[in-house]
C-alpha cells in the first residue's frame, strides 16, 4: 500500500486559536501552541508532524482558512 | 522525506479559495460564519459564476460579508434582504442571486419578506445561518432559541408562557409552493461541511435553472453568546439543538406548477 505523507501549514498570524482543526484531525498532529501572535491567540501548530496524512480535515472546519495542506505518496 | 520538500506547491491539495479576500474576517474565534462564507466562495468559484453572482448581504454579525467574498454585493436593511434580492433577481434575470441572513434577521424582523419571496419563488438561493442567538447584539433571544436557553434577555431561560415557541421557520418554508430545495445542514465537522457544501451547490443550480428559490438552512453556533469554547459549542448544538433542528432535506423538486390552479374564470 502507498504511504502517504502530508504537512499542513499555519497561517500564524491568521490563526484565533479557536481550537476546531486540533478535534478534526484523526491523526492527533494538531495543537495549540503555547506562545501568541501578536493578537494573543495560541495558534495551532504541527505537535506531531510524522503522523500527517494530509487529509486536509483541519482546513475544511478551519472558520478562518488560515490552513494550508499538501500530501505527497511515497 | 523532509518537511520542506512535502511543502511543495506540486504537492497542494488545500488552499485558501481565490475568491475570499485577504482580509482577515471580524467574527469571534471558532465563528460559523468563517466556515460558510468559505463554502459560498468554493461553490461560486466551482461553478464559475463569479462574474454574475449578486449577493446580499443582512443586518446582524454577516453584515461585513462584503469584505470577504470578491463578487458583487448589495447590503439591505434589516430582515429587507429577500425584498432587496427579489428585484435584483427580477431586473438582472441572468445573473444569481443569493442572500445571506442570520436568524434574528430572517426568522423575526423579516419573516415577512422571507415568506412572500419564497411564496412568489423568486429565482434566488437564501443562506439562513441559525445560531439561536442574536450575537452582534450581544446574545439576546431570538425566535429560534430553544426552551430553557439562557439568554441575555432571558436570564431564567426560554419560558413559552413568557417568551412563545421556538420558531421552525424552515418547516414553514417548505410548505411553500413558490420553494424548489430547502434543506437543513450543519457546518461542525469535516463531514457535514462536505455536505453542506453539495447542498449550498445544489441551490445555487437550482437558481440558475430558474427552479424557484431555495433556502439552505445551516445550524450554527454562537460559543461568545453562548458563553462556551467553540468546542463545546459544537458538541452543545449536536446535544440540544439537533433534536430540535434536525439536519436533512426538508423538499426536494421543483416548484408547484401554475398548471394544477384553475384559475377564477371572469
Amino acid at each position: 500500500m502507498a504511504k502517504v505523507i502530508g504537512a499542513v501549514v499555519v497561517d500564524n498570524e491568521e490563526c484565533k486559536g479557536c481550537g476546531l482543526c486540533v478535534v478534526a484531525c484523526p491523526q492527533d498532529v494538531l495543537s495549540q501552541n503555547k506562545q501568541v501572535n501578536s493578537r494573543g491567540y495560541h495558534y495551532s501548530f504541527m505537535k506531531n508532524p510524522e503522523a500527517c496524512i494530509g487529509c486536509s480535515n483541519c482546513a475544511t472546519v478551519c472558520p478562518d482558512t488560515c490552513i494550508t495542506v499538501y500530501r505527497v505518496k511515497i | 522525506m523532509e518537511l520542506k520538500d512535502i511543502i511543495n506547491p506540486n504537492n497542494l491539495v488545500y488552499e485558501k479559495p481565490k475568491l475570499l479576500t485577504e482580509n482577515t474576517m471580524h467574527y469571534c474565534p471558532g465563528c460559523s460564519h468563517g466556515v460558510v462564507h468559505r463554502i459560498l466562495a468554493e461553490v461560486i468559484e466551482d461553478m464559475d459564476i463569479q462574474d454574475k453572482t449578486i449577493g446580499v448581504s443582512p443586518v446582524g454579525c454577516a453584515v461585513f460579508a462584503y469584505n470577504y467574498i470578491e463578487i458583487d454585493w448589495q447590503e439591505a436593511a434589516h430582515g429587507r434582504a429577500p425584498a432587496v434580492a427579489t428585484g435584483i433577481a427580477r431586473t438582472n434575470p441572468d445573473k444569481v442571486v443569493f442572500t445571506y441572513q442570520g436568524d434574528g434577521d430572517l426568522a423575526s424582523i423579516g419573516t415577512a419578506e422571507i415568506l412572500h419571496a419564497c411564496n412568489r419563488g423568486e429565482n434566488m438561493v437564501v443562506i439562513f445561518v441559525n445560531n439561536g442567538i442574536y450575537g452582534m447584539t450581544g446574545g439576546q433571544m431570538a425566535p429560534t432559541t430553544l426552551i430553557g436557553q439562557v439568554t441575555a434577555t432571558t436570564p431564567n431561560g426560554r419560558d413559552v408562557g413568557r417568551n412563545g415557541y421556538p420558531l421552525k421557520i424552515t418547516e414553514l418554508i417548505a410548505q411553500l409552493p413558490g420553494t424548489s430545495y430547502v434543506t437543513r445542514q450543519s457546518v461542525h465537522t469535516p463531514a457535514t461541511i462536505r455536505k453542506c457544501k453539495k447542498a449550498i451547490a445544489k441551490a445555487f443550480q437550482a437558481a440558475i435553472d430558474k427552479k424557484g428559490t431555495s433556502f439552505v438552512e445551516v445550524v450554527s453556533t454562537c460559543n461568545m453568546n453562548w458563553k462556551m469554547t467553540p468546542v463545546k459549542a459544537n458538541e452543545w448544538m449536536v446535544e440540544n439543538m439537533f433534536p430540535f433542528y434536525v439536519p436533512g432535506d426538508l423538499k426536494d423538486g421543483s416548484k408547484t406548477d401554475p398548471e394544477s390552479y384553475t384559475p377564477l374564470k371572469n
